[in-house]
């Protein structure tokens, strides 16, 4: 059954790769919907069955993939309490944001559009093997297969150069960090003989905790290395902001809730190997806040309203890894849930904006919007303050843990780590709601649309009574359905002089699902401190500790040692409360000056963005022409990008052209080749002037070799 | 009675001095004349060392040789007679198209 | 006796041969070389092989040799000529140099073979009769040498007719 949920997308893939040309937009879109929302079903059926295992889990091995010599690596699938999270994420949101394109994507044509949905389908079933991979080498197949589809989707409109480009950078980026991931694996094989997860945690636990350098903490930094490439995290994250130049729904799913997510999740499966490895864990703690802070300041200056939200996702995945750095797995996982919601809900928002205004992304350009595109408005938000870390919303449950735990963990520099944490939280919610107040409030900066087709009701490809089965009503569990009347009021407020309109209903039903979900997911990891259970980190717990089904087969070794606390935080949170942090009472105090302190930092933040572009516009102008040098470093990304082409790019291609094109090919083994032609050409101009044509030299010559040969023998002899 | 060496010695200077015509001379006509002198010195060969063996072979086998030096020289003849209408001289060295 | 007479006839087969060899004049060269054929055919009655030697008359100097005067005196053969400096530096004078080296060494080292070989002598008295007899030749001819006897008579049929188409003159 496990096999169905990734096969379901795949087939809608084949079926749209195939036959797509030739399907209407409804059926190709509806075929690659109904795809996504039965695999959610499956999913949803996997986690009921899962819940009702007593061991936890439920495996499908489906047929034995390698099989050689000491390598046996079965094509497994594997559902236990942290996939079920992931593939009820990636099904339920994934099914979103397809019903969303299937508006967004309209204006495409045919043959596009299919095209659009089967990379589309393609890229949800290899994701799904990624996260339900038992083992390193399925999880790899998904794992590049999304760095595929990611390439193909952000160079879908692949006839202009910067979408190519940028597809490619993607790529090569993302194979750079493939290269360590398959060196970790490799390491990993050869030190423990497994590939299996749960046998390699298993494995790992019998050993001791490395303190400086190991076999197990190199492992886990190339594994880290993967991480940084497909997750966008310092140095390897150049990608994420040049993938904008794909759809926006592309961005949306690919690029904020699941791919690069992706990473954060396979450390999350390897958890017991990364206790494993202290240093590691330092090293990922720290990139990750690094990451965060930096992609907050660039955010802070960005013009392109889809380049803001690439860089809110760089930083916020920066803060996953920084949980998952600080040993809360739970916590990071947690904030991955949270974040798939509410960022999903803002690109998908955005893409309503750019939608609205015919293709507009800069945010110079942008203004007044609150009143014509009220639902695309209250969503996004919602999402924003989400996002921001408001108290009551999702995003400050989930952030806050994580700050938490890094104040309260075993890291030497914890206390830098969580200052480092708490400002880019200021930034994050200064940078969103400058957005928020550039794009939709102050006055109306934008042109009329040119296109009067605009204004005609019956040219309106948006109008909604053209597509009455892409509202797929009782199909969702992700939350209760608001009712559509919202929705549909944007066309009400369409004026005579006023082209640009709010979402149809196709965009505006994920719009407001994923609304809701921003506020109500939060609430599964209500702290204790707060008088909640923490649900989900118990419900997490047992995946990041070694499976009873692999400690069953360990020897009497393992729990003759003292009992190591895989859940790092467990060990090290000792520094005022003696027990975990599951006894609540003892952590409460700091726990909820923490939060003060959060949630006064993200009221801040939405202060300081009110000031500078709500009330007093110039001040921010001024404020950016006093600070020129600072602003331009961070307009321009801290040249990273430039420093990447002339330090690595430009040898590259001045080697392989300048070394290898002219030297080695054209000289070497051209030069060889050509030189035997030569030489034999040479030699037999020689050669041939024994051809003298006179009979009398070559008699001489004949007896010339008859004295010689008979010489010679009688010398022998 | 003369050993048998000194007739081998004595075809061996004919065969040599017919050698020296061939590749010496500018003339076609000596030139096929010091081969005929070596197929004779090969004949004596033949001949001197049948005695010595008391075979008659020798002597058959000289039987062919001059036979096949009849019909080469004049095979020969023929083509000097050709070459020199062609040509108007004997000079091998004229007849150089060969080259390369 | 027939010792000296080896060495006379031995002398004047070789000088006749020199001579031949050297002469300028084809005329005297085919003139010199009918003179060695005769003192071989005096060496080959020394070897009790008459037959040979009448046949060398015969055939050589009787038949060959009046060939090559017909075709000298049809000719007109005129004396030597040098060669034309077109062709390879071997052919001038210093070739002519080294193809004599190159001969002396032959005959040096051809002498030397032979006289290596070993002394051999011949057995003596009539037992050579059966060497000599005309009939023993023919019977041994016929018999044990029938097929090549047949295939020198058609070689030199084509002979005769290559002979004759390659001398004819051009007819167009």
């Amino acid at each position: 059954m496990l096999l169905l949920i990734p096969l379901l997308p795949f087939l809608g893939f084949v079926i749209n790769a195939s036959l797509g040309r030739r399907m209407s937009k409804s059926l190709s879109g509806g075929v690659a919907c109904l795809a996504m929302i039965a695999a959610f079903a499956v999913s949803v059926a996997a986690v009921m069955r899962m819940l009702g295992d007593s061991s936890g889990a439920v495996q499908q091995d489906v047929y034995t993939w390698i099989a050689s010599g000491r390598l046996n690596i079965p094509f497994s699938l594997r559902v236990d309490h942290l996939s079920a999270v992931m593939i009820l994420v990636v099904t339920g949101i994934g099914s979103l944001i397809h019903i969303y394109s299937t508006g967004y994507m309209h204006d495409e044509t045919d043959g596009e559009y299919a095209r659009y949905f089967s990379y589309l389908n393609l890229f949800g079933s290899f994701m799904l093997v990624l996260v339900l991979g038992a083992n390193f080498p399925v999880m790899f197949v998904g794992w590049e297969g999304v760095g595929l589809c990611s390439y193909l989707l952000i160079g879908f409109w692949f006839r202009k150069k910067s979408a190519a480009d940028a597809g490619k950078k993607a790529f090569i980026v993302n194979r750079i960090g493939d290269f360590g991931f398959v060196l970790g694996m490799l390491l990993i094989f050869a030190t423990f003989g497994t590939l299996d997860f749960q046998q390699v945690a298993a494995a790992a636990d019998t050993r001791a905790i490395e303190p400086a350098m190991g076999v197990m903490t190199i492992a886990t930094l190339l594994l880290f290395l993967g991480a940084a490439g497909k997750s966008a995290q310092i140095p390897l994250y150049v990608w994420l902001p040049d993938a904008m130049e794909g759809p926006t729904p592309v961005s949306a799913l690919i690029h904020a809730a699941t791919m690069v997510t992706a990473g954060v999740y396979m450390i999350g499966r390897n958890a017991v190997l990364f206790s494993h490895a202290p240093t590691t864990l330092a090293v990922v703690a720290a990139i990750g806040v690094a990451t965060a802070l930096m992609a907050g300041t660039i955010g802070l200056v960005q013009n392109d309203i889809k380049r803001v939200l690439a860089y809110s996702t760089v930083s916020q995945l920066g803060y996953m890894f920084l949980a998952m750095g600080v040993g809360a797995y739970a916590a990071g996982i947690f904030h991955l849930y949270t974040h798939a919601f509410f960022k999903a809900l803002l690109f998908l928002g955005s893409g309503a904006v750019i939608h609205a205004l015919a293709g507009e992304q800069d945010l110079r350009n942008m203004g007044g919007l609150k009143k014509y595109v009220p639902v695309t408005y209250w969503t996004f938000l919602i999402g924003a303050l989400a996002i921001a870390g408001v108290p009551l919303l999702s995003g400050f449950f989930s952030k806050d843990e994580i700050l938490f735990r890094t104040y309260t963990s075993s890291n030497p520099s914890a206390k830098l780590l969580w200052t480092v944490g708490a400002i880019t939280s200021l930034l994050t919610a200064t940078y969103m709601f400058r957005l928020v107040f550039l794009a939709f409030h102050g006055e109306r900066r934008h042109d009329v649309p040119v296109e009067t087709s605009h204004g005609a009701p019956a040219a309106d490809p948006h109008d909604p009574s053209s597509h009455p089965e892409e509202e797929e009503p009782a199909a969702h569990r992700a939350g209760a359905h608001a009712s559509t009347s919202l929705g549909t009021g944007g066309h009400g407020d369409r004026h005579g002089d006023v082209h640009v309109h709010d979402a149809p209903p196709s965009m505006a039903i994920p719009l407001i699902v994923l609304a809701i979900g921003s506020v109500v997911a939060g609430y599964v990891g209500v702290p204790h401190a707060l008088g909640g259970s923490n649900r989900i980190e118990s419900f997490l717990e047992p995946s990041f500790e070694v499976s009873e089904s692999a400690r069953r087969t360990e020897t009497l070794a393992a729990q003759a040692a003292p009992p190591r606390e895989p859940e790092g935080v467990r060990a090290v949170s000792a520094q005022r409360e003696p027990q975990g942090s599951e006894s609540g009472e003892h952590a409460s105090s700091p726990e909820l000056t923490l939060m003060l302190i959060s949630s006064g930092i993200a009221i801040a933040g939405i202060g300081i963005a009110m000031y500078f572009w709500r009330w007093n516009r110039p001040a921010a102008d001024d404020m950016a022409r006093r600070l020129h040098g600072a602003y331009n470093l961070l307009l321009h990304k801290y040249y990273v990008d430039e420093v990447y082409d002339s330090a690595i790019v430009q040898p590259i291609k001045l080697i392989s052209t300048g070394g290898l094109w002219k030297g080695v090919d054209a000289g070497l083994i051209d030069g060889a080749v050509n030189g035997i032609g030569e030489a034999i050409r040479a030699g037999s101009g020689i050669l041939r002037r024994l051809q003298t044509g006179s009979m009398r030299t070559y008699a001489a010559s004949l007896f010339l070799g008859v004295v010689l040969i008979l010489g010679w023998y009688l010398f022998r002899s | 009675m003369v050993p048998l060496n000194h007739y081998l010695v004595l075809s061996g200077l004919l065969f040599a001095i017919g050698t020296a015509g061939v590749f010496l001379r500018r003339n076609l006509i000596t030139v096929l004349l010091s081969i005929e002198i070596m197929l004779n010195a090969v004949n004596l060969t033949f001949v001197a060392v049948g005695r010595y063996l008391n075979t008659v072979d020798g002597q058959i086998i000289t039987f062919f040789v001059m036979t096949v030096a009849a019909a080469e020289a004049a095979v020969g003849l023929a083509l000097v007679i050709a070459l020199f209408r062609h040509r108007e001289t004997l000079n091998p060295d004229a007849f150089t198209s060969l080259k390369w | 006796m027939s010792y000296y007479a080896f060495y006379v006839f031995a002398f004047i087969a070789i000088v006749s041969s020199l001579l031949v060899v050297g002469q300028k004049n084809p005329m005297h060269s085919v003139m010199l070389l009918i003179a060695s054929f005769g003192a071989l055919a005096g060496l080959y009655v020394l070897l009790d092989a008459p037959f040979t030697a009448v046949t060398q008359i015969i055939v050589y100097a009787g038949a060959i040799m009046v060939l090559f005067l017909f075709v000298v005196m049809l000719l007109n053969v005129p004396r030597e000529e040098p060669t034309p400096a077109s062709v390879s530096a071997l052919l001038g004078p210093t070739g002519m140099r080294v193809g004599v080296v190159l001969s002396l060494l032959l005959a040096a080292e051809v002498v030397w073979a032979m006289s290596r070989v070993g002394v051999g002598v011949f057995s003596q008295g009539p037992g050579t009769a059966s060497v000599s007899s005309v009939a023993l030749i023919g019977r041994a001819l016929f018999t044990r040498h029938a097929f090549a006897f047949e295939a020198t008579s058609v070689l030199i049929l084509v002979a005769m007719v290559g002979a004759v188409v390659l001398a004819r003159r051009e007819q167009h």
